[in-house]
C-alpha cells in the first residue's frame, strides 16, 4: 500500500516539477509547481513527518505560489519566446544537471545503510509534541531568529517593491497605470473656489 | 513492503536535478524562481527522509526552518523582480546585464 | 659650577633648536640675542668651570649622564659621560674662546644676509658637536660629534644654497671626509673587539701599564695591534683634519660665509684630527712606525700646502693652503711625540689663523664681496683696525719672535731636531720661510700700494663696524699672549699636559738628541726675517703685482702647476670619480632600473594583464554567473565524494 502511494505520488512530483521547468507559460509551470508541492506533501506525510506536510500546503501553495501568482499577474509576464537562449549554454547546464544527479545518486547510495525500514514510523516520530518540544527546546533560539528573519524579509521586500520618489522614476509600462497621488491633487483644486 | 529511505533520496536527487537545469536554463526570471522552489522541495525532501531514517526530530525541525526562509526569500526575490520590472521593463535575464565589462 | 658641565653644550644645542624652529619667524635683534648668547652663556659656564678645576690643580673630572647601551656581551657598556681633564680643559678654552668672538663677529659680517637665522642655528649646532667632541670621554661620543661637525661643515659651506659651487663644496667636503670615517670607526671596532670598551680611562691605563698588550703580535695588515689603530685612526685624522692625500675639500670649503671658515676650517673643526691623535697618545707611542708616517705626511703636507699659498690669488684660497700648511705642522709634532707641541700650535694657530679669516673677512666685507686680491691694494689707509690686527696675526704665523706663533713652531722644530729628523726638520723649516713670505705677499698685495679695483669699490672702502673690530682686537690680544703658555724656559703647557702624554711602560727609550734652544730659535727667526724682507722686495713699496707678473714670465711652468694646486683636483676626478661615477651609473640604469624595477613592474603588469583579461568573465548575466556558480558546486561535490 505503501509503496503504491509512494509511487504514484513521487511520478507526479517528476512530471509537474518537469512541467514547471519546461513550460513557457508562467501561469502553467505555477500551476505545475502546486501539484508538486502537494505530491511531495503526501511523501511527507508517508515518511512520518504529518504537520511539515501541512505546513508544506499551507505555506508553499497557500502563501507562496499565490505571491508568485500575483506577482505575475501584476507584472503581466507573457509568454517566453524561445525557451532556451543559446544552445551552448543549454548544453552545459545538460551535462552539469545530469553529473549533479549522478553525484547526489552516489551520494545517497553509499551514505544510507541500505535498507527498508521493516516497521511505520514510530509513533515518537510522527508526534506533534515530539516536534514541537524538540522545535522549542533545542531549537528555541534558531526559532526566534527566524521570526527576526521574516521581520526583515517584510522589510526588504517593502522597501524593494516601493515605488521610486516622484522626482525620479521614469514613466511605468502598460498594464501598470500610475495613481494619482491624492497629495499632489489637492493644490490643483484650491485656486479655483 | 515498506519503502527504503534510499528511493526518497533518489527521487529527492531527482527532482533536485530537473530544478537545477530549469534554473539554468530558463530565460523568464519567474520561472527561475520557480525552478529555485523546485529545487528547495527537493532539500526538504531529503531532510525528512533522513529524519526517518535516523529516528530523530532535527530534521523536521531544519525543514521548517527552510521553508520559512523559502517564504522570505520569495518575498524579497518578488520585490526585488518588481523593482527590477519598474526599471528596466524586462525581466529576460539576458536583458539585465549592467555589470558587463 | 663643574655640575655644570652637561649645560654647555645644551646651551648652545637650545641655541641652535630655538633659532633653527622659530628663527625665520623671529626678528633680528632676537636671532642675534640667541644667536651669541646662547654661546655666550656657554663660554660663561665653560670658564666658570675651568677656574674650578684649575682650583682644584688639574684632576680629571668624569661625569656620566645616561648609559647608551650595555651590551651583555662586552664588559663595559657605552656612556653619554664627560670628561674633563688637562687636555680637554685647553680644548675647551679654545673652543668656547674663540667661538664666541667668532659668533658677535659674524653679527656684523651676515648682518645683510636673508639666511641670518639659519646661519646661527647651524654654527650653534656646529659648536655644540664640536664641544660633544671634546669633552666626551669616550670614543663614542667623540665620534658622534666628529659626525655632527662634518655635517654642521657641509650645512654652512653650502650656506649659499641658490649658488651652484658652495653644495658643491658641501658635498665634497662631506665625501672626503667619510672616507676618514670610515677609517676611524674601523680602528674603533677594533678597540671593542681587544678592550671591550671605547672608553679612555679603560682604555689608556692598560697601555700605559704595559705596552705589551697592543704590542704583541699581529693584528691585521701585518700591523700590530697599535699600529692598525693608530693608523686607522690617522687616516681618520687625515680627512678631518686635511692632511695629503684628504685635503682637497678645505680649499674649495671657502665657498661657505668667511666666519665659517674661521671657525670651522681653522680654528676647531680642523683641529679635531690633532686632538684625537693626542688623545690617543698612549697608542701612538706604541706605534713608532705609524708615528713616524704621521710626521712624514705631516711634514710633506706643510710644505706642499705652503707652496700651492704661493701662487694663489683668492686672499680665502691663501689663507684655506695656509691651514693645511699649519696643520701639517702639528702632525708633524705629534708624529715625532711632542704631543704638547702640537696642542701649543693647536692653540695659537687657533688666533692667529681666526685673527688672519676674520680680517681677510673685514677686507671682503669693505670690498663689497670681492676676494681676488689683484683687486685690492693700499686698502691700509682706509681700515687701519682691520691692517695691523692682519698684521699682528701674519707675524704671528711667520713665526717672528715675540708672537705666539713663533714659540709653538719652534718647539715643534726643536722636537724635529731633538729626535734626529734632520729631513723633518729641514723640510719644517723651509716651509716656515714660504709661510712668511706668501702670509705677506697677501699682507703687501692687499693693504699696500695703489688701489688696482673698480671706482664703485673704492667708493665703497670703509673700515668694519665695532662689532667686528672688537674681536679682531680681541684674537689678536690672543696671537699675542698664548705664546706664554709654552715659553722653552718654562713650558707650563708641557708640564700640565706630561701626564696625560707619557708613555707607556716597556717601551724602549729613544735617543734624545741634545740641541740647543737658542740656536734653533735663531736660526727660524732668521729664516722668517729674511722671508719678509724678500717678500717685501717683490711685493711692497707699491711694487704690486710685478711680482707675480716675474714670476709667471720666468717660471711659467711652476707657476701654472702652484696656481693650479699641482692639478690634485683634477687627477682625482679622473681616476677615482670618473670611474665611481661609471661606475654608479651602471648600478642604476643596468641593475637597480632593469633588474630590480624591472621585477617589481614585471609583477605589476602582470596584474594588470591578468586583469585586462580576466575581465571577460564579468558578463553582466546573471545566467551565466549560476553556471559559475554551480561549476562550484560540482567541484565541491566531486571533492567531498572523493
Amino acid at each position: 500500500m505503501e509503496l503504491l502511494v509512494f509511487l504514484i505520488f513521487a511520478f507526479l512530483a517528476v512530471a509537474a516539477s518537469l512541467v514547471v521547468v519546461a513550460h513557457k507559460n508562467p501561469v502553467y509551470s505555477t500551476m505545475a509547481l502546486v501539484v508538486t508541492l502537494f505530491a511531495v506533501a503526501v511523501l511527507f506525510v508517508l515518511l512520518g513527518a504529518p504537520f511539515i506536510g501541512v505546513l508544506q500546503v499551507l505555506i508553499y501553495t497557500g502563501a507562496i505560489v499565490v505571491l508568485f501568482l500575483f506577482v505575475i499577474m501584476l507584472l503581466n509576464i507573457g509568454r517566453e519566446e524561445s525557451q532556451l537562449a543559446g544552445h551552448k549554454a543549454q548544453f552545459f547546464t545538460a551535462i552539469f544537471g545530469a553529473v549533479l544527479f549522478g553525484g547526489l545518486v552516489i551520494l545517497a547510495l553509499s551514505s544510507v545503510r541500505m535498507g527498508a525500514q521493516s516497521d511505520d514510523p514510530s509513533l515518537a516520530l510522527v508526534s506533534l509534541k515530539g516536534l514541537a518540544t524538540t522545535l522549542f527546546t533545542e531549537y528555541l533560539l534558531p526559532f526566534e531568529i527566524i521570526g527576526l528573519l521574516l521581520l526583515v524579509a517584510v522589510i526588504g521586500a517593502t522597501v524593494a517593491a516601493r515605488r521610486p520618489p516622484q522626482s525620479e522614476g521614469p514613466a511605468i509600462a502598460s498594464g501598470f497605470e500610475p495613481r494619482v497621488d491624492p497629495v499632489r491633487s489637492t493644490p490643483h483644486e484650491e485656486p479655483q473656489p | 513492503m515498506t519503502v527504503p529511505v534510499s528511493w526518497y533520496l533518489m527521487l529527492a536527487a531527482v527532482l533536485f536535478a530537473i530544478g537545477t537545469i530549469g534554473a539554468l536554463t530558463r530565460r523568464n526570471g519567474i520561472s527561475i524562481f520557480l525552478s529555485i522552489e523546485v529545487m528547495l522541495n527537493a532539500a526538504n525532501l531529503t531532510l525528512i527522509a533522513y529524519s526517518r531514517q535516523l529516528e530523530s526530530h532535527v530534521g523536521q525541525v531544519v525543514v521548517f526552518f527552510v521553508l520559512a526562509v523559502a517564504a522570505a526569500e520569495a518575498a524579497v526575490g518578488l520585490a526585488l523582480f518588481i523593482a527590477v520590472f519598474r526599471q528596466r521593463h524586462t525581466i529576460d535575464l539576458n536583458r539585465i546585464n549592467l555589470l558587463r565589462w | 659650577m663643574l655640575e655644570y658641565l652637561w649645560l654647555i653644550p645644551v646651551l648652545t644645542f637650545l641655541g641652535a633648536t630655538l633659532n633653527g624652529l622659530f628663527g625665520s619667524k623671529l626678528p633680528k635683534s632676537v636671532v642675534t640675542a640667541i644667536g651669541v648668547g646662547f654661546p655666550g652663556a656657554a663660554l660663561l659656564v665653560a670658564l666658570g668651570a675651568l677656574w674650578q678645576f684649575f682650583g682644584d690643580g688639574g684632576n680629571p673630572v668624569t661625569q656620566l649622564y645616561w648609559t647608551w647601551a650595555a651590551p651583555a656581551s662586552l664588559p663595559a657598556s657605552f656612556d653619554v659621560a664627560f670628561l674633563l681633564d688637562r687636555l680637554s680643559a685647553v680644548m675647551l678654552f679654545v673652543v668656547t674662546f674663540v667661538g664666541f668672538w667668532i659668533h658677535v663677529y659674524s653679527v656684523g659680517y651676515m648682518s645683510h644676509e636673508s639666511g641670518y637665522w639659519r646661519y646661527f642655528a647651524y654654527l650653534n649646532l656646529f659648536m655644540t658637536a664640536m664641544l660633544l667632541l671634546i669633552l666626551g670621554d669616550n670614543y663614542l661620543i667623540m665620534f658622534v660629534g666628529w659626525e655632527g661637525v662634518g655635517l654642521c661643515s657641509y650645512l654652512l659651506i653650502g650656506f649659499y644654497y641658490d649658488q651652484v659651487f658652495p653644495p658643491y663644496a658641501g658635498k665634497k667636503a662631506f665625501i672626503v671626509n667619510r672616507i676618514g670615517d670610515f677609517a676611524f670607526l674601523v680602528g674603533m671596532f677594533a678597540l671593542i673587539s681587544k678592550f671591550g670598551t671605547l672608553r679612555y680611562s679603560d682604555i689608556f691605563p692598560q697601555v700605559l701599564a704595559d705596552s705589551g698588550v697592543v704590542t704583541n703580535g699581529t693584528y691585521a695588515l701585518g700591523l700590530t695591534f697599535a699600529s692598525f689603530v693608530a693608523l686607522c685612526f690617522f687616516v681618520g685624522a687625515m680627512g678631518k683634519s686635511a692632511q695629503i692625500p684628504l685635503f682637497v675639500w678645505l680649499p674649495d670649503a671657502m665657498a661657505g660665509p668667511t666666519p665659517v671658515s674661521a671657525l670651522i676650517h681653522a680654528a676647531t673643526m680642523v683641529t679635531a684630527g690633532v686632538y684625537m691623535i693626542v688623545r690617543t697618545s698612549s697608542i701612538y707611542h706604541a706605534a713608532p712606525g705609524v708615528s713616524l708616517f704621521v710626521a712624514v705626511i705631516g711634514a710633506v703636507t706643510a710644505i706642499f700646502a705652503a707652496s700651492i699659498g704661493l701662487a694663489q690669488n683668492d686672499i680665502k684660497k691663501v689663507l684655506a693652503y695656509s691651514t693645511v700648511s699649519q696643520l701639517g705642522y702639528m702632525f708633524l709634532a705629534a708624529g715625532l711625540g711632542a704631543y704638547s707641541a702640537a696642542i701649543f700650535h693647536l692653540g695659537t694657530h687657533a688666533f692667529f689663523k681666526a685673527l688672519l679669516f676674520l680680517g681677510s673677512g673685514s677686507v671682503i666685507h669693505a670690498m663689497g664681496g670681492e676676494q681676488d686680491m689683484r683687486q685690492m691694494g693700499g686698502l691700509k689707509k682706509h681700515m687701519p683696525m682691520t691692517y695691523w690686527t692682519y698684521v699682528i696675526g701674519a707675524l704671528a704665523i711667520a713665526g717672528i719672535p715675540g708672537f705666539s706663533g713663533f714659540f709653538s713652531k719652534d718647539e715643534i722644530l726643536h722636537a724635529a731636531a731633538g729626535n734626529g729628523q734632520w729631513i723633518l726638520y729641514a723640510v719644517g723649516l723651509i716651509t716656515a720661510g714660504l709661510t712668511a713670505f706668501y702670509m705677506f705677499r697677501s699682507v703687501f698685495l692687499t693693504f699696500h700700494g695703489k688701489f688696482r679695483g673698480t671706482h664703485e669699490q673704492e667708493h665703497h672702502l670703509h673700515e668694519s663696524p665695532a662689532i667686528m673690530t672688537i674681536p679682531l682686537c680681541i684674537l689678536a690680544l690672543g696671537a699675542v699672549v698664548s705664546g706664554a703658555a709654552g715659553f722653552p724656559w718654562n713650558n707650563w703647557l708641557h708640564h700640565w699636559l706630561e701626564e696625560l702624554t707619557k708613555r707607556p711602560v716597556g717601551l724602549p727609550e729613544i735617543a734624545e738628541h741634545h740641541v740647543s734652544v737658542l740656536l734653533l730659535a735663531l736660526v727660524a727667526s732668521a729664516v722668517a726675517i729674511v722671508s719678509i724682507w724678500f717678500a717685501f722686495r717683490v711685493y711692497g713699496r707699491d711694487r704690486g703685482l710685478a711680482g707675480d707678473q716675474t714670476f709667471e714670465q720666468r717660471f711659467p711652468a711652476v707657476h701654472r702647476l702652484l696656481e693650479n694646486k699641482y692639478y690634485v683636483d683634477e687627477i682625482y676626478d679622473r681616476f677615482i670619480v670618473r670611474p665611481l661615477a661609471a661606475l654608479s651609473a651602471f648600478f642604476w640604469k643596468g641593475i637597480d632600473m632593469l633588474v630590480i624595477d624591472g621585477a617589481v613592474n614585471t609583477g605589476a603588469s602582470t596584474v594588470e594583464v591578468a586583469g585586462e583579461v580576466g575581465r571577460f568573465s564579468t558578463t553582466g548575466n546573471v545566467r551565466n554567473y549560476a553556471l559559475y556558480f554551480f561549476a562550484g558546486v560540482i567541484v565541491l561535490f566531486v571533492w567531498l565524494i572523493l
